[in-house]
């Protein structure tokens, strides 16, 4: 067994776990997008985000892909974490507006604004089709295609390809093409229909009560320590 | 050639080295050493060569003179330039046309040819050695120094200087564990980049359990502006060659790889054959020198993904799939190429380790500073006059490189800005000029060591144009993997441009920092996690001038064509009707001596006229 540090609580995890999995074992809750049981790991979305390692000298890594390590410290909830993450629903949004799946994320994670250009191109690129089809319906029939701001999902040569059966196992696992949201206010783009009706947050919590309502993930309030951690910072340094 | 097609032993191979360091100190021809990398070509060193051949062999001065081509000397802005030994004269912007007054007057007479002499710019005075010119005195070659002197496609002139005796002196006296000691004790670090300790990686991927290790050296040099790694292996792949054998050696490797970008024929080319005339001779295959030790190597062409500089990426190139980063770890030393222990360094680093051998830990520790150690190649180019590789030691200052080695700026114009280590290094302005170069400071400073590129801008350089640029760059080269590379660097090139067209809006630059922060914190691979930096350092110390963009739509450099406007000074213009014809959408008309008149409407901006108007009669608003 290794043994892992996750938000001050100490765990023991089996051998070959990712942080992801720790967490889930433990009933921690990391949001996750391009991740699924069934499937091998990616990393791609960036959602499931988590902060490793002793101040100062932490970095950002995605649980779904880092393996765990003896005397591993982890944080889910930091500032960092929350600001990184909401960022990365912002961008997702202004991608794929009409996903449900992309607007309960924005409306969990209190994403009220979408400052960019919104392109309703649908497709996030998290890549969940093309490892459901290799994978799961051994079709390898679509892949990613070029690079950069370029990429796309497309079967090769772009004509349809032979060993696709039409299995429709690409559809059922987006999360952008198969649900569709039916509430984007229009000035806004982001609906914010079904933000989180229960008061999660105060305005600072007590940590105990906040583990086990899961709190801080939803970036209404900041926790208490880290705050005056920042205020004795800019004090010590003036 | 009684030398190749026979395996030789340490003993024959050591005799092979006395015999050609004999040769060479007993040549009594005058040498004309001709630059010949990509860039030396490019200027149309090989007809200099072509030339100078024909003109010997017309004067039959076949036993007197001899012509050496060589790679690249490191001073581009003089390509094609010539070496004569043994007086060491150094000429440049050698034409077809010189060769005859080259072997007439200076071969033959030793008479200096004073058009061909490099002049200082800012002195003014000629330098008949290179060792007198400016460029040179102030660096410390002691890598890149040996271009001058050797051909890269013979071996044996690389024996000449002493090559390979490193890798004899490790097979014959040193255990692989000694050799890990003396570059860990030498301090040396990883020039691709990120500076990790090259001892210490060398360990992991010694320490690494498996029945096969591999090591790869990284020739996949893609930041633009930046081609140290090319010159080195093209003016003499068999020192990193030497590096690599020793390294596996002492990593316990039995394969390795050199990724090598198509794009560079000459490397490519070089590197090829050095290879085929080390298996030749028995320092590479089976059964290295006698010494039990078998090691081969092959070459690995990419296909022009800037990502795959990337070590995971690169390996996943290697194995044939998409050249895509993914997590680590495991890093390559525990799990890399066909899941086996792996060692990469890129080509600057192999290329140093034969001199940590020959000259020992100590020695090497000496030059640099506390935590980096040795020297370093830098591309200097941009806004520049001495354009060129140069190789200083570690610590030494901006300032020095830039206006000691670099000569300052062209024209006299202002200093703005460098910016170091490639599209993901950030730009520095003049109150960091004194900075002293380390991996730290330059971290610290906002940008990155890198590999090596520096990039001079002047005062006509807008700064939210650069960044632009090097957004552009990167929202094309970032694989496409994680969401905050990939869009995020295309919504950052968005509102960049955005703003470079004027149209910028109050809010942008507060979520353009916010948004490079994100895609800083969020990215898994290199790329990714320093691609804000040109944005976030050139917000960082040009901050007033994005803000002109946005507030005041001013370009105050006169670079966004959107920002700016080109008006004729009337009291200035002599109506010469110099810039009338330059002008491609035909926006200035006027008479001989009359005052000329520029078409707003039909103006596209291309600064064409500015650039023709010897009187400075055109304005940049």
């Amino acid at each position: 067994m290794i043994n892992v540090k996750i938000n001050n609580l100490d765990v023991k995890a089996e051998e070959g776990w990712t942080i992801l999995e720790t967490a889930k074992f433990y009933g921690l809750e990391i949001p996750t997008l391009c991740y699924n049981e069934g499937l091998s790991v990616y990393g791609g979305c960036r959602l499931c985000l988590v902060e490793i390692g002793e101040k100062p000298n932490t970095k950002m890594v995605s649980s779904c892909t880092y393996p765990v390590s003896e005397g591993l410290v982890v944080h889910t909830d930091t500032k960092r974490v929350i600001q990184t993450r909401r960022m990365m629903i912002e961008l997702m949004l202004s991608v794929a507006p009409n996903s449900k799946t992309i607007q309960d994320l924005a409306s969990k994670f209190n994403v009220t604004q979408m400052r960019f250009k919104a392109r309703n191109e649908e497709c996030i690129l998290c890549g969940l089709c093309v490892r459901m089809c290799a994978e799961q319906m051994d079709g390898k029939a679509i892949g990613f295609q070029n690079r950069g701001h370029k990429r796309r999902i497309s079967t090769p040569f772009d004509v349809r390809s032979e060993v696709c059966r039409l299995c429709g196992g690409c559809m059922y696992i987006c999360p952008a093409c198969q649900l569709r949201c039916h509430g984007p206010n229009p000035d806004t783009d982001v609906c914010n229909a079904c933000l989180t009706m229960d008061p999660t947050c105060i305005d600072t919590y007590d940590e105990l009560q906040c583990w086990m309502y899961d709190a801080g993930r939803c970036g209404t309030c900041v926790r208490e320590e880290d705050e005056k951690k920042e205020a004795n910072q800019e004090i010590n340094k003036k | 050639m009684k030398n190749t097609n026979k395996k030789n032993s340490l003993g024959s191979l050591k005799k092979i080295i006395k015999e050609q360091k004999q040769a060479r100190n007993a040549e009594k021809k005058i040498t004309l050493t001709v630059s010949a990398g990509t860039c030396g070509q490019a200027r149309g060193s090989m007809e200099v060569i072509d030339f100078l051949n024909k003109t010997i062999k017309q004067k039959k001065l076949e036993d007197r003179i001899q012509v050496k081509v060589t790679g690249c000397h490191g001073f581009c802005e003089a390509e094609p330039n010539i070496i004569i030994q043994p007086d060491d004269i150094f000429y440049q912007h050698v034409k077809p046309k010189d060769s005859k007054d080259i072997i007439e007057k200076t071969a033959l007479n030793n008479e200096i040819i004073d058009r061909l002499l490099y002049t200082d710019p800012s002195t003014k005075e000629k330098a008949k050695r290179g060792n007198d010119i400016s460029f040179y005195t102030k660096q410390k070659r002691l890598v890149l120094g040996d271009n001058v002197l050797i051909d890269p496609t013979d071996i044996n002139d690389y024996f000449s200087i002493g090559g390979y005796s490193s890798l004899v002196k490790t097979l014959e006296n040193l255990t692989p564990e000694q050799v890990i000691d003396t570059v860990k004790s030498s301090g040396i670090r990883g020039r691709g980049g990120a500076g990790f300790p090259t001892g210490a990686k060398w360990e992991f991927t010694r320490k690494a359990k498996a029945d096969v290790k591999y090591i790869i050296c990284n020739a996949d040099e893609g930041d633009p502006g930046a081609y140290m790694d090319r010159s080195l292996m093209e003016g003499n792949p068999h020192r990193v060659l030497e590096g690599m054998i020793i390294g596996a050696y002492a990593i316990g490797a039995s394969e390795g790889t050199i990724y090598i970008r198509d794009e560079y024929p000459l490397a490519l080319q070089n590197i090829t054959l050095a290879l085929q005339q080390a298996r030749d001779f028995g320092i590479l295959g089976k059964n290295i020198l006698g010494s039990g030790f078998s090691l081969e190597i092959n070459i690995v062409k990419g296909a022009g993904a800037f990502v795959c500089g990337e070590e995971t990426a690169l390996i996943a190139s290697i194995e044939g799939k998409v050249g895509e980063p993914r997590q680590r770890p495991p890093f390559p030393a525990v799990e890399g190429l066909w899941r086996k222990p792996t060692n990469i360094n890129n080509v600057e680093t192999w290329g140093n380790i034969p001199l940590i051998i020959e000259k020992g830990a100590d020695w090497y520790s000496q030059i640099g500073t506390e935590k980096s150690k040795g020297t370093k190649i830098f591309s200097l180019v941009g806004k520049i006059n001495n354009t060129g590789l140069v190789e200083v030691p570690m610590g030494i200052t901006l300032r020095e490189i830039i206006f000691d080695i670099g000569g300052g700026i062209p024209k006299d114009k202002k200093f703005k800005a460098v910016q170091t280590g490639g599209p993901s290094g950030g730009c520095l302005p003049e109150e960091k000029l004194d900075l002293p170069i380390d991996y730290e400071s330059l971290t610290k400073a906002g940008s990155i060591m890198g590999s090596g590129g520096m990039i001079v801008m002047d005062e006509n350089t807008c700064m939210v144009d650069v960044a632009k640029y090097f957004l552009n760059f990167l929202r094309d080269e970032s694989c496409g993997k994680c969401l905050s590379c990939r869009e995020g660097t295309q919504r950052m090139w968005e509102i960049v441009t955005k703003i470079s067209e004027g149209k910028g809006e109050e809010g942008d630059l507060a979520l353009l920092e916010e948004l490079a922060h994100a895609v800083k914190n969020a990215s898994m691979c290199g790329l990714g996690q320093t691609a804000a930096n040109p944005v976030l350092s050139t917000l960082r110390y040009f901050r007033d001038e994005y803000e002109a963009h946005v507030i005041d739509k001013k370009c105050p450099a006169g670079v966004c064509k959107d920002l700016i406007k080109y008006t004729i000074l009337e009291d200035k213009c002599t109506g010469c009707m110099a810039c009338i014809k330059p002008c491609p959408v035909n926006a200035i008309s006027g008479e001989l001596k009359k005052v000329h008149t520029l078409d707003e409407n039909k103006c596209i901006r291309c600064g064409a006229c500015y650039e023709a108007c010897n009187f400075d009669a055109i304005k940049i608003e």
